[in-house]
C-alpha cells in the first residue's frame, strides 16, 4: 500500500533526525519521521536502576527490545554470536529522542585538530585515517546553533584547548561537586587546565523548560522535569508545532526504494501494527545511528545498486568507530559522594592533542553518580566478587570513590564494519546488523597513555588503591553508544559515501544525518557534533530545495 | 499451544475454585500461554495444602538458593541476602524478564545438590558457613565433580547467581528484593530518591 507523497521522510528521531525534522518543517517542507520506538515517558521508566539504559538488567527501558531486535557479532576467533540489545552488541537506544533521552548529555565540540588528523599527524599504518572534508570553522556556526536551540550549559573561561567560539554558552556552567573540585585543584597543581563539563542540560530555566533538579538517577534515565535536553523535548516539539511534521512511532524501516534512475522514491516500512507500508517522498534522510543507518542502506538493493544504496564502492558500513573509554579509579580518605546528579562536573582536555609522539589523545572527566548495582562492577582486578569481602568493599568505598575517565580518539580501519547477516532476521524479517572486525591496535596504545595520565592526577589528588579501567588486552569490536563512521563524508566518491553535506555521492536525493558521517570520531562524546552536522545537512537541503534541485 | 500446568489443574479440580481464584487462574492461563513458559504459571502447584511461596522454585530449590545467596552477601551488622529477600527477586524475574535463565537455574541447582551429596554427603544448606564457602569456591574454579555438570558451566552458573544476587540486594525494592531498602541503608543512600532539594555543596547559598 502506498501512502500519499510527502517532501521528506526521515528515518530515526534521535539526535540527528529531530534536528533535521525541525529545520525542514520550519522551512515549509512536509516531513514524516519514522521511529521504531515510542515517545519516552518518565512514569514508565523512573529511577529504577534495573531499568536504566546503563544497567538494562530487565531489557533496554528506552529500547530497542530484546525480543525483536537481535544482532550478530563476530568474535575474535571468527565465530558468530546472536546478541540481545540489552547485552550490548553496539546498539543505541530506540525511542523518540534516541540516545538523547537517557544519555549523560556531555556537550563537546570536537577540537579543530580532530577534523584534520592526517594533516596534523600524518598517516597511520593499516588505517583509513583521513581529514574531514570540512573543518572546525565550517561547523562552528552549527555547533552554536545546537548549543542555543537544544540548550547547553558551560563556561570555557579556563579551557584554552577548545576551538574559537563566536558566542558564549547560552547558560552558565553547572557547579562542580566535591570530587570535581578536588580533581580541579590537583590538576591545576600539575599545570593542567580543568574546567566545568559543558552539558546539554539546563543549569537555569531555559527555552520553557526548568533547571536541573540534581537527581542521583540521571545518566541512563529520562529526566522527570525535562531539564536534560534531547530531540524529544526540544526540536521535535518545534517541528510538530509547525503543522508540517508527523512523527510515526513503532515504525520500522526496511528499505529505501531506489528506482532504475538511481533516485530514492520512498521508504518501505512496517507500521506499529506490523503492516507493510510504503511512504513516497521527494527526498529521504537517514538518521538511524551509525550501525542502523548502514544496515538500512545495505538492505536497500536495486538495479543500479545491487550491493545496497550508495554502496557501489563498498564503503557503506566500513570504518565503524566508537570510543575506548579509559581512565583510573581510586579512593579518597574522606567521603566525597554528594547526593546530587549528574555528578560529572570537571573536564580536562589537555591530552586531546599535542601528546609527544602520539596521534590524537583523549578527554578525562569525573564520572556520573554511580548507583549501587553498577558500583558492584567498579572494582580493582583482584577484588572479591562475593562474600563478606564484597560487602565490606561496597560499604567502605561507595562514598569515597574518585574516578577520572573519558573517550579515546579511535583510529578508523576498513575491517571494522557493519554488514547485514545472511541468515539472522529481526521480527519483521529484515536482515540484521552483523558487526565484525576490530579496533586499530593504536587505540590500545593511546588508551594506556590516557589511563596513565588519569592515574597521575588521582595520585596528585591524594587517592589510594588506584587502578586503571577500560584497558583491554584484546582489540574487540568497536561501536557502542558512540558508534560512528560507517557512511563517512568526503570529497572523493571512491573513498567516501557522502559529500560534505551528507548527500550520497551516488543518489542525490538521499541524505544522512547522524554519526555515520564522522570521518573520525574525536576524543570527545560525539552528540553535539551529530547535532551540529544535522543542522548543517539541513541547511544544505533547504538551500537546494529553494532551487528545486531535488524535485 | 500446549496446555499450561494450571490449565490441567483447572480441569481436574474445578469444584475447588472460588470465584477469585478462578479469575486469577484464567489470567494465569492467558499469561502462561503468552509467555510460553509453563513453569511460571504461578498456580502450578495449586491444590496442595501448603501455601505457595514461590512462582518458579520448588521449596527445596529455594532453600538451597537462599543459602547460596547468603554466602554471596552474608548478614553481619547489616542485613544479608536472605533478609533483603533476594530469593523473591530472583524468583519473580525468572517468571518475567529472565525466563531464559529458568533452565540454567533448574539444572544448576540440581547439579549443586548432587555435588554436595557426593562431596559432603549432605545438603548445601546444612553445611556450616565455612564449608559452604568452600563448596562455592569449587564451583567458582570449576572443580566440582564434572559428571554432575556435563554441558553446563559451574563457574558460569555461579556467576549468574552472583549477578542476580547483587541485583536483588542493590536494585530497586520494587522488584521484590532490597527489602526495607536494606542496601540503601547500608550505603547511606536516601530513599525514596530525593527530588528537588539536591544541590552540590559548592552551590549552596551561604
Amino acid at each position: 500500500m502506498s501512502l500519499s507523497k510527502v517532501n521528506v521522510v526521515i528515518v530515526g528521531a534521535g539526535a540527528g533526525g529531530g534536528i533535521v525534522a525541525k529545520e525542514l518543517a520550519q522551512a515549509g517542507l512536509s516531513v514524516v519521521v519514522l521511529e521504531r520506538g515510542e515517545w519516552p515517558h518518565y512514569d514508565n521508566n523512573n529511577d529504577d536502576e534495573m531499568n536504566s539504559q546503563r544497567t538494562p538488567c530487565h531489557g533496554n527501558p528506552f529500547g530497542p527490545d530484546d525480543k525483536r531486535h537481535p544482532r550478530v557479532a563476530i568474535g575474535d576467533d571468527g565465530s558468530s554470536h546472536i546478541v540481545r540489545p540489552s547485552e550490548g552488541g553496539g546498539i543505541n537506544a530506540g525511542c523518540v529522542g534516541g540516545g538523547t533521552v537517557s544519555y549523560g548529555a556531555m556537550a563537546w565540540r570536537f577540537m579543530p585538530q580532530d577534523f584534520r588528523l592526517v594533516s596534523t599527524y600524518g598517516e597511520v599504518k593499516d588505517s583509513t585515517l583521513a581529514d574531514w572534508p570540512i573543518g572546525y570553522d565550517e561547523l562552528e556556526p552549527y555547533y552554536e546553533k545546537a548549543e542555543y536551540e537544544v540548550g547547553v550549559s558551560g563556561d570555557y573561561t579556563n579551557n584554552p584547548n577548545s576551538g574559537p567560539r563566536a558566542k558564549p554558552f547560552p547558560m552558565p556552567a553547572f557547579p562542580m561537586n566535591k570530587e570535581g573540585r578536588l580533581i580541579e585543584e590537583a590538576a591545576k597543581r600539575m599545570g593542567l587546565h580543568p574546567f566545568p563539563v559543558p552539558m546539554l542540560r539546563n543549569s537555569v530555566p531555559y527555552n520553557g523548560r526548568p533547571a536541573c533538579i540534581h537527581m542521583r538517577s540521571c545518566v541512563g534515565f529520562a529526566c522527570p522535569v525535562n531539564a536534560k535536553a534531547g530531540s524529544h523535548n526540544t526540536v521535535l516539539p518545534v517541528a510538530l508545532a509547525t503543522g508540517n511534521c508527523q512523527v510515526r512511532t513503532g515504525c520500522v524501516a526496511a528499505e529505501i526504494v531506489v528506482d532504475d534512475h538511481g533516485r530514492a522514491r520512498a521508504v518501505r516500512y512496517f507500521d506499529a501494527n506490523g503492516r507493510a507500508q510504503e511512504q513516497p517522498a521527494d527526498l529521504v534522510v537517514v538518521s538511524a545511528s551509525a550501525t542502523e543507518t548502514a544496515r538500512l542502506l545495505l538492505n536497500s538493493k536495486s538495479k543500479l545498486f545491487p550491493n545496497g544504496a550508495g554502496n557501489n564502492n563498498d564503503w557503506v558500513g566500513r570504518n565503524l568507530q566508537g570510543h575506548l573509554y579509559v581512565g583510573a579509579n581510586g579512593f579518597m580518605e574522606e567521603e566525597i559522594y554528594e547526593e546530587a546528579g549528574p555528578g560529572c562536573t570537571v573536564g580536562i582536555s589537555d591530552f586531546n592533542h599535542g601528546n609527544a609522539g602520539l596521534v590524537g589523545g583523549g578527554l578525562l572527566c569525573n564520572e556520573f553518580i554511580d548507583l549501587p548495582y553498577h558500583f558492584c562492577h567498579n572494582r580493582p582486578p583482584d577484588a572479591a566478587r562475593w562474600g563478606k569481602a564484597h560487602k565490606d568493599f561496597q560499604r567502605r568505598h561507595y562514598k569515597h570513590l574518585a574516578r577520572l575517565i573519558g573517550p579515546v580518539q579511535e583510529i578508523p580501519n576498513f575491517s571494522a564494519r557493519v554488514s547485514v547477516d545472511p541468515v539472522v532476521k529481526d521480527a519483521w524479517g529484515i536482515p540484521v546488523c552483523r558487526l565484525s572486525g576490530h579496533r586499530h591496535p593504536y587505540d590500545l596504545q593511546l588508551g594506556e597513555f590516557m589511563a596513565e595520565k588519569a592515574e597521575g592526577i588521582l595520585k596528585e589528588m591524594g587517592a589510594t588503591g588506584i587502578w586503571r579501567t577500560g584497558i583491554s588486552r584484546s582489540l574487540g569490536l568497536s561501536g557502542g553508544q558512540h558508534q560512528a563512521g560507517t557512511c563517512r563524508m568526503g570529497n572523493d566518491p571512491k573513498t567516501s559515501v557522502t559529500n560534505s553535506h551528507g548527500q550520497l555521492h551516488e543518489i542525490d536525493n538521499l541524505f544522512i544525518a547522524d554519526a555515520s558521517l564522522h570521518v573520525t570520531n574525536g576524543g570527545f562524546n560525539p552528540v553535539l557534533t551529530i547535532m551540529a552536522l544535522a543542522f548543517r545537512v539541513s541547511a544544505g537541503i533547504t538551500a537546494g530545495w529553494k532551487g528545486s534541485q531535488f524535485k | 499451544m500446549q496446555p499450561t500446568r494450571s490449565e490441567s489443574a483447572a480441569q481436574t479440580q474445578p469444584e475447588a475454585l472460588t470465584r477469585r481464584t478462578a479469575l486469577k487462574l484464567s489470567a494465569a492461563v492467558i499469561l502462561g500461554g503468552s509467555f510460553g513458559a509453563g513453569a511460571c504459571a504461578g498456580l502450578s502447584r495449586w491444590g496442595r495444602s501448603e501455601p505457595q511461596a514461590y512462582r518458579f522454585f520448588t521449596g527445596d530449590e529455594a532453600t538451597l538458593l537462599i543459602a547460596m545467596c547468603e554466602q554471596i552477601i552474608p548478614r553481619d551488622d547489616a542485613p544479608g541476602a536472605t533478609d533483603a529477600g533476594v530469593i523473591h527477586y530472583i524468583d519473580r524475574q525468572l517468571c518475567g524478564p529472565y525466563t531464559r535463565h529458568q533452565a540454567t537455574y533448574r539444572r544448576g541447582l540440581d547439579a549443586m545438590r548432587q555435588t554436595c551429596a557426593r562431596v559432603y554427603q549432605t545438603r548445601f544448606e546444612q553445611l556450616d558457613f565455612k564449608r559452604q564457602t568452600a563448596a562455592l569456591w569449587l564451583l567458582e574454579t570449576n572443580q566440582a565433580p564434572a559428571e554432575f555438570w556435563s554441558g553446563a558451566s559451574q563457574a558460569g552458573f555461579f556467576s549468574l547467581v552472583i549477578e542476580h544476587t547483587r541485583q536483588g540486594f542493590y536494585g530497586s525494592p520494587r522488584h521484590g528484593g532490597n527489602l526495607n531498602y536494606a542496601s540503601y541503608r547500608m550505603l547511606g543512600l536516601a530513599y525514596p530518591n530525593p527530588i528537588g532539594q539536591n544541590r552540590y555543596a559548592a552551590a549552596r547559598p551561604g
